[in-house]
């Protein structure tokens, strides 16, 4: 009651009893990593490294290519055993760098600490984003310092960190909230002053009340507020955040700079933090190994690299044969088919679900019942796209706004009728992607 | 590596806990008050009204599917529901074969020649109540009152006239529905009368409680949303009242209530939008005090519906929610 929020959005079980109060737990050394030159958004990295090369822990492997893209470095020490492609949670196999490890995690003799804010310029922290290999790690894997370019003009009010972790299942956020709130506020301090922004709130859901505590108390003193938010899915979603914290609107195709706002996941301040205090920049990460599936689900700090089934034999194993195993959460996580697949920057869990949960019944017709338009944050009418989409009606689908879609998935998620309504609705818009790209 | 197939497919990976073939049989379930009203006003013969109903609706649907090659649809439960809104719209006098060839037109020509479930345009139960009205019409305006129920007629005529006055009077009444009577002047039903149903009037319309019972079960479980119920009564309600008749009569007597529960909250042929909703309803409560105070016949709940089914793609279209964060126009 009286918590802020935004319109509309589901409540699916959060399930997040699992792995809520399991501390973490550091994997031990995997024996090899593979890094994928593109596990952000935006251009691959470029090799900087040969196959044969001895690195150390945090030593930069790849170079940023262009504005939109990071560095990448080696997340454990040993040698570099292939430079080729490699399964990647896409689908399809991706140029990666492989380390096979001494087991010794040597760490680079390059670091370089920054733990005094005041010693440093707003260019200069950006640059530090950069150089840490700082991408967003909800999930979406934007590379962090490109959000801190803004359009000349632009003035940026607030920090807003994302630590609600709506998607069920997952508790990676909330584990570091707890664990890591030192690291977070220093990370959030840097931002700010990178933008130049007087605030920073924290919007955290309510069902994370130690998280709150926690983060209230080590941010006594500095210009940041913790935000209780009520909890609804996608209450994370950039949009619906800005609006529960705020009450801005962000403009249909806008980025949030343009109400003043720039959003970060919790995890990515605190990597940050991380970096400046200790100058190891983000070979590791937390995430959150769970659901039924899973033989003992835990909260693990992985290097980022290491091969899903290595997690996953850590964790137990398989409770039994699995249905579906999904990298993120149940909303918007993709479901992948192998285990040789690398946890990357921006995953944030292993979620396996048995057979019985994916159980699919029969996909019935629209039977019009509206719940999908009432789910909407968007306020979209999924419905109808939907069909459009499947009729290949893209202009139609365009006109009722199917490019506004943020594929949080809420529509699916209520159809009675079961029908995919985000997949038609992601083909829509990737058809109407092609056709502008050809015209 | 993994040993045996997993499912890959796109997200969400879980769903909600109903589907449609449940939310179908919940509104079974909230029409069983009004059913067991019907039984217990107008006797066991009512049951095999409903029953005949229920099972032509099914028969039909499984025969038709079953010529079209279609997946069997029948556990779905919508048609269960058709034949049973269907047989609660009937007088309780009506042969049995009525509604079965009503079940059967409602199934053929009111949702499978469309398509099916979700492609019909009109309430297919209304569709079939609206072919047997029109193709044996004296079957379907046959009315009686429960036994005992016409107290108050009595009471009304002997407070004027003579004892064969009063009888006569009787008479007149005894074959009329309350909205009938109305029409010839006729007033003067108790309210509590016409609000437990022991009225003359279609099976399942006469007992605003047990109405109300299954409707306000529908709205708290979510099933069905209140806008259009809502406008519906309150449009009726509002123009009862500017039209100087007595707008608690209006909303108890007739088809209203169970119209505005059961069919006009119909998924399917109604709008999806919560404007849209209103709109319904508002046009659907204009219609019927229009055919009540000038039609041909003194009920107008059933094609005021229908009516409005017609206008439900473009309700959609007009009503389509603002974007958020889409910019107005000159703004």
């Amino acid at each position: 009651m009286g918590l802020v929020t935004f319109k509309k959005g589901i409540h699916p079980p959060t399930n997040k009893g699992l792995t809520a109060s399991l501390p973490v737990e550091e994997l031990p050394l995997p024996s090899q990593v593979v890094l994928p030159l593109g596990q952000h958004i935006g251009a691959p990295a470029e090799p900087l490294v040969e196959v044969g090369a001895e690195v150390t822990t945090g030593q930069k492997i790849a170079e940023a290519k262009g504005m939109v893209s990071v560095p990448l470095h080696a997340s454990i020490s040993g040698k570099i055993v292939a430079i080729e492609p490699r399964p990647h949670v896409c689908g399809s196999m991706v140029p990666a760098i492989v380390i096979e490890s001494d087991g010794a995690d040597r760490l680079t003799p390059e670091l370089t600490t920054h733990p005094n804010l005041d010693e440093l310029s707003a260019e200069e922290i950006k640059a530090l984003m950069k150089e840490a290999g700082l991408v967003g790690m909800g999930g979406a894997a934007f590379p962090t310092h490109v959000k801190y370019h803004p359009p000349v003009g632009k003035k940026v009010d607030y920090i807003l960190l994302n630590g609600a972790e709506c998607e069920p299942y997952l508790t990676c956020d909330h584990r570091l909230m707890l664990e890591e709130a030192d690291d977070l506020l220093l990370g959030l301090q840097a931002l700010m002053k990178a933008a130049g922004a007087p605030r920073g709130v924290i919007g955290i859901e309510a069902n994370k009340p130690d998280a709150i505590v926690a983060l209230k108390k080590a941010a006594a003193g500095l210009p940041v507020s913790i935000l209780p938010l009520k909890v609804k899915y996608p209450q994370g979603e950039e949009k619906m955040l800005i609006y529960a914290a705020t009450r801005r609107v962000v403009p249909v195709g806008a980025l949030p700079i343009e109400v003043g706002v720039i959003v970060n996941n919790v995890a990515t301040a605190a990597a940050f933090g991380r970096y400046l205090r200790t100058g190891l920049p983000l070979v590791s990460r937390i995430i959150t190994v769970t659901g039924k599936g899973v033989k003992n689900p835990r909260n693990l700090l992985v290097r980022i690299g290491t091969l899903v089934e290595e997690v996953i034999s850590y964790c137990g194993g398989f409770t039994q044969a699995p249905g579906r195993i999904i990298l993120g959460g149940p909303m918007t996580g993709p479901a992948v088919y192998r285990l040789d697949l690398p946890v990357m920057k921006g995953t944030s869990g292993i979620l396996v679900q048995t057979r019985a949960e994916v159980e699919k019944p029969p996909v019935l017709p629209c039977i019009r019942c509206g719940r999908c338009i009432t789910a909407c944050p968007y306020n979209l009418l999924p419905n109808f796209l939907g069909d459009y989409a499947e009729h290949d009606k893209l202009e139609d689908a365009e006109k009722y706004g199917v490019m506004d879609c943020r594929e949080c998935g809420s529509c699916s998620y209520v159809c009675p009728s079961r029908r995919p309504l985000l997949q038609m609705i992601k083909n829509a818009k990737e058809k109407i992607r092609a056709a502008q790209k050809k015209g | 590596m993994l040993e045996t197939e997993v499912v890959v497919s796109p997200s969400p990976h879980i769903r909600a806990g109903y589907n449609a073939e449940g939310i179908m049989w919940v509104v079974v379930l909230a029409l069983v008050p009004a059913s067991v009203a019907a039984v217990y006003y107008f006797g066991w013969p009512t049951l095999t009204i409903i029953l005949a109903s229920i099972a032509a609706a099914v028969l039909t649907e499984a025969v038709v599917v079953t010529i079209m090659k279609r997946p069997l649809t029948i556990y779905d439960g919508s048609a269960v529901v058709t034949g049973l809104l269907l047989a609660l719209t009937l007088p309780p006098t009506v042969p049995v074969w009525i509604p079965v060839a009503g079940s059967i037109f409602a199934i053929i020509f009111g949702k499978q020649i469309y398509g099916g479930l979700g492609y019909n345009p009109f309430n297919p139960a209304l569709i079939g109540r609206a072919f047997l009205l029109a193709s044996w019409p004296t079957f379907m305006v046959n009315w009686v009152w429960p036994e005992g129920a016409l107290g108050w007629a009595k009471a009304e005529a002997l407070a004027g006239a003579t004892m064969e006055a009063a009888g006569t009077a009787a008479d007149a009444v005894a074959g009329a529905t309350a909205l009938g009577l109305w029409r010839q002047g006729i007033t003067g039903i108790p309210y509590l009368q016409l609000y437990f149903g022991n009225i003359a009037g279609s099976l399942g319309e006469t007992s605003a409680l047990a109405i109300l019972l299954g409707g306000l079960f529908l709205l708290i479980v979510k099933i069905i949303d209140w806008r259009i119920p809502f406008t519906y009564l309150g449009t009726v309600l509002l123009l009862a009242f500017l039209m100087g008749e007595d707008p608690l009569f209006h909303l108890l007597a007739g088809g209203l209530l169970f119209g505005a529960f059961f069919m006009a909250t119909d998924y399917v042929t109604t709008p999806v939008t919560p404007w849209g909703r209103v709109f319904f309803g508002f046009g659907c409560g204009l219609l019927t005090m229009l055919i009540r105070k000038f039609g041909g016949f003194p009920e107008g709940v059933c094609y005021s519906i229908l009516l409005m089914n017609i206008t439900t793609p473009l309700l959609d279209r007009w009503t389509a929610p603002k974007r958020f964060g889409e910019v107005k126009a000159n703004g």
